[in-house]
């Protein structure tokens, strides 16, 4: 027996074609180090963690303004992000727009940049948009609920040993692993 | 000493620099990942790839192994830093629903970010489904906020829970994951066979 095994080059379309051409990841154990010492940086500067789900409250806030802001700042949500009637300027969508820029050269240098909808082979780009929009409105609902997200729960609080962020991340994978296999046509 | 916009007055201009600046980092290093990919990130619920945990818990660890250095030295002290209070039923109903979300949506805020920079038009309507959720919120749901602050535990770690300090903490998580990279290892190779062909690595 030659050792010569082929494997079937990548169609195109199904599954996020190119893909091929590019780079392998880094280490994950290497990655996760040096996310530390950004999330470490961060504390150091400010005195607070990484967090995301901020700038989509004030993005909300800013949007709901543009027809109320009597409404708005009567609101209890709405209010924590209306900083003084410029919710745009707010420290998490800026560290939103670095990240958005951080991510978008590391995937150029990577050969990751190229518009693709992300999905298994077995669900249409139909169904898993719908599930996409879905998601989100249910992650960023628990976000509120949560008082935080992947990066401000999980991360920064986990790092400090807050006992909520443990408690968090504890229901988020619960959650998540019983779900995935409802879900795993999505996937896999 | 740290943190040091407690001591230096940042203007806005420099505050906002600053996002942007260590925002980058926090980009980049998800991007690095391949925590702009909904596949990617999911697998690790499908146990064939477990580099969402890895990325996850060693960030946690040297973040945490980095402020107890910090505050050993006294340079920094852990008092200054804000810290969430805890609401045992809000971080459990909100985890729960938030996990939900992760895995039929496929990204977190912070990741949909990154797969929008790579061109994901999962990640795009993702972030416009968080969008409505966080605006359904704070329109039809705003008394929630009253009940997580009505079921708060106030500021709540563990070494003041268990009265267990900083430092022994830090040694029992380095060492947890340090067994736990050996176990994942070992669950990647035992269900290799969900791996999709294609799959990022």
């Amino acid at each position: 027996m030659s050792g010569a095994i082929t494997h079937p080059l990548p169609g195109p379309g199904a599954i996020g074609s190119q893909r091929s051409a590019a780079k392998a990841y880094w280490n994950p154990y290497f990655v996760g180090f040096l996310l530390g010492l950004v999330l470490l940086a961060t504390f150091a500067v400010t005195g607070r963690g990484l967090g995301a789900t901020g700038a989509f409250s004030s993005v909300a806030a800013w949007f709901a303004g543009v027809f109320s802001p009597e409404h708005v700042v009567a609101n209890p949500v709405h209010s924590r992000y209306w900083n003084e009637g410029d919710p745009l300027l707010s420290w998490t969508i800026f560290l939103l727009i670095g990240a958005f820029i951080g991510a978008l050269v590391s995937g150029l240098q990577g050969g990751r940049v190229g518009l693709s909808i992300e999905r298994g082979p077995r669900v249409s780009d139909r169904t898993r948009l719908i599930l996409a929009f879905s998601g989100g409105f249910i992650a960023a609902f628990g976000a509120k609920i949560a008082k935080g997200c992947t990066s401000g729960q999980a991360l920064s609080g986990g790092s400090m040993l807050n006992v909520g962020s443990l408690v968090f991340m504890g229901a988020v994978f619960l959650s998540a692993y019983v779900l995935a296999y409802f879900v795993r046509k999505e996937w896999i | 000493m740290l943190p040091l916009a407690y001591n230096l007055e940042f203007s806005v201009v420099t505050d906002l620099a600053l996002a942007v600046l260590l925002g980058f980092g926090f980009g980049y290093c998800l991007e690095r990942a391949g925590f702009g990919s909904a596949r990617k990130l999911t697998a690790v619920f499908y146990l064939h790839d477990k580099a969402v945990v890895k990325v996850m818990f060693t960030a946690i660890v040297t973040t945490m192994v980095g402020l107890f250095l910090l505050s050993s030295a006294g340079v920094l002290a852990l008092s200054d830093l804000y810290i969430e209070p805890t609401s045992y039923a809000a971080q459990l109903l909100g985890g729960l629903v938030f996990g939900a979300g992760f895995v039929i949506g496929g990204y977190c805020p912070g990741t949909s970010v990154t797969g929008i920079a790579t061109g994901k038009k999962d990640a795009m309507v993702f972030a416009v489904g968080m969008l409505a959720g966080v605006m359904a919120y704070a329109e039809f749901t705003p008394g929630i906020e009253s009940w997580i602050a009505a079921t708060s535990q106030g500021e709540l770690t563990l070494p003041t829970l268990t009265g267990i300090g900083m430092g022994w903490w830090t040694a029992a998580f380095v060492v947890f994951l340090f067994l736990a990279a050996r176990g994942m290892e070992w669950l990647e190779r035992r269900f290799a066979h969900l791996r999709p062909p294609h799959h990022p690595h």
